[in-house]
């Protein structure tokens, strides 16, 4: 398995750290109470197909990405940095 | 149809016939309108709950619905080993109750199952971790288990073979389970299958759950590629699928499914008694009664349905081998597989009762 850096190119996998759902970046406000942080910590979405991503380019530029793989194939369908993603939340 | 039960002399007789007396060992209907149970997932966990609902139950109008044949999914691509040496609450006592249910599953089945309970080895490489070891041999006696805390010289007497003087991880001792090993994970499957079969259950094969029918609150039953099948409680029981299951009766689940590999390598003379297990290198290994080398490390580390993993750990999981075991490079490993593992977000056992 390899991934695209944005900025630093194709690299292997082993250069990245996986950390989980992207859905992380999402994460609500101190007061949101105890349902959202349930959700935010335990619950996923856990699909079989694309399934948006957060990586660690650990051993490279050290970037945070947003990566949408395909968990059945483990083919990277998109590579994003996670800084320019949650700019466009914004 | 006639219930056949194994022994030697059957055997005997069948060897000297011909084999021609053999049974099919279970029917296969056609499913009925409705059934007070119905379980999703013919795999080692569904026909396991469709059998003691059965015998300790009696509770018999029950169907097993399985996508593709029965034991066809996770509980083949395993690596075969059952243990008791576990130390949380909740993990502990079930794997404590499991390991119980396999000492005389083979005479209550009437199946053998290949139970071998040679040992379960843990290693330890510090004063540290050795103190860790006496602590989860006491809890694991504590509930009535089995485990022998077991100095440097006893283990290298045991295992000798193993590198005792590695530079990062040398070898200070380990925790023994004797009672644990390992055991035929295919036969289980058919055991509790024949089991279940005998006492009434129905056993359905290529019968994919597409749907549930629920109103206000209440499962009525399951759409399936065989039509709809009318239930007064459904259990679900897809280790792999869980997500997609469940999501179909619309629950979210607090699950992420990860790969988990396995290599065996060609068939050698035994070498290796027990299931050792080298947790600081995430390398476990065992001998199959073929004789093939039966190893396996850690999860890759991310989400996958793909029942495959990647090369770099397999890498990791070789290092981890010569590390432990210098003289295992000289086998070759003949398959290497991934099984898929529905992960709890916390890593350990999850309960959570709905209202």
């Amino acid at each position: 398995m390899r991934l695209k850096c944005p900025l630093c190119g194709d690299r292997d996998a082993r250069e990245f750290h996986y950390r989980g759902a992207a859905k992380l970046m999402e994460r609500p406000e101190a007061g949101a109470g105890e349902a959202a942080f349930y959700d935010y910590v335990y619950l996923r979405e856990n699909p079989v197909g694309a399934n948006s991503e957060l990586w660690f380019h650990e051993l490279g530029c050290r970037a945070w990405l947003c990566v949408s793989r395909d968990v059945s194939s483990h083919e990277i369908l998109s590579v994003e940095l996670a800084d320019a993603v949650k700019r466009g939340q914004a | 149809m006639e219930k056949m039960r194994y022994s030697g002399f059957q055997v005997l007789l069948n060897g000297l016939t011909g084999n021609k007396g053999w049974r099919p060992m279970w029917r296969d209907p056609t499913p009925k309108s409705e059934y007070d149970v119905v379980i999703i997932g013919g795999g080692g966990h569904g026909l396991a709950t469709a059998y003691y609902l059965a015998r300790k139950y009696a509770i018999t109008n029950v169907a097993v619905l399985e996508r593709g044949y029965l034991g066809g999914g996770n509980v083949g691509r395993n690596t075969t080993i059952v243990r008791a040496n576990y130390m949380l609450e909740g993990s502990s006592q079930f794997y404590s109750h499991s390991l119980k249910l396999w000492e005389g599953l083979e005479r209550e089945l009437n199946y053998n199952t290949m139970l071998s309970q040679r040992g379960c080895l843990m290693l330890g490489h510090s004063d540290g971790q050795m103190d860790a070891l006496a602590r989860r041999g006491n809890m694991m006696r504590m509930q009535g288990d089995d485990a022998e805390l077991w100095g440097r010289d006893e283990t290298r007497r045991h295992v000798p073979y193993l590198d005792f003087d590695n530079a990062r991880f040398p070898i200070k001792g380990g925790l023994m389970h004797w009672r644990g090993g390992t055991a035929r994970h295919d036969a289980v499957a058919w055991g509790y299958a024949r089991g279940a079969d005998r006492r009434g259950v129905d056993l359905i094969q290529n019968c994919e759950v597409t749907g549930f029918r629920i109103e206000r609150g209440r499962v009525l039953g399951v759409e399936t590629s065989r039509g709809f099948i009318g239930a007064g409680k459904v259990g679900v029981s897809v280790a792999g699928r869980s997500s997609q299951v469940a999501a179909m009766a619309g629950l979210r689940l607090p699950i992420e499914s990860h790969v988990l590999q396995a290599f065996v390598t060609e068939g050698l003379k035994p070498v290796i008694d027990n299931v050792i297990s080298f947790g600081m290198g995430h390398f476990y290994i065992s001998q199959s009664d073929k004789g093939g080398l039966v190893f396996g490390g850690d999860l890759d580390g991310y989400n996958s349905y793909a029942q495959r993993g990647n090369l770099p750990m397999a890498e990791h999981v070789a290092e981890a081998g010569m590390a432990l075991m210098p003289m295992i490079g000289k086998a070759r490993v003949l398959r290497s597989w991934g099984g898929i593992m529905d992960m709890s977000m916390g890593l350990a056992h999850y309960r959570q009762n709905r209202h």
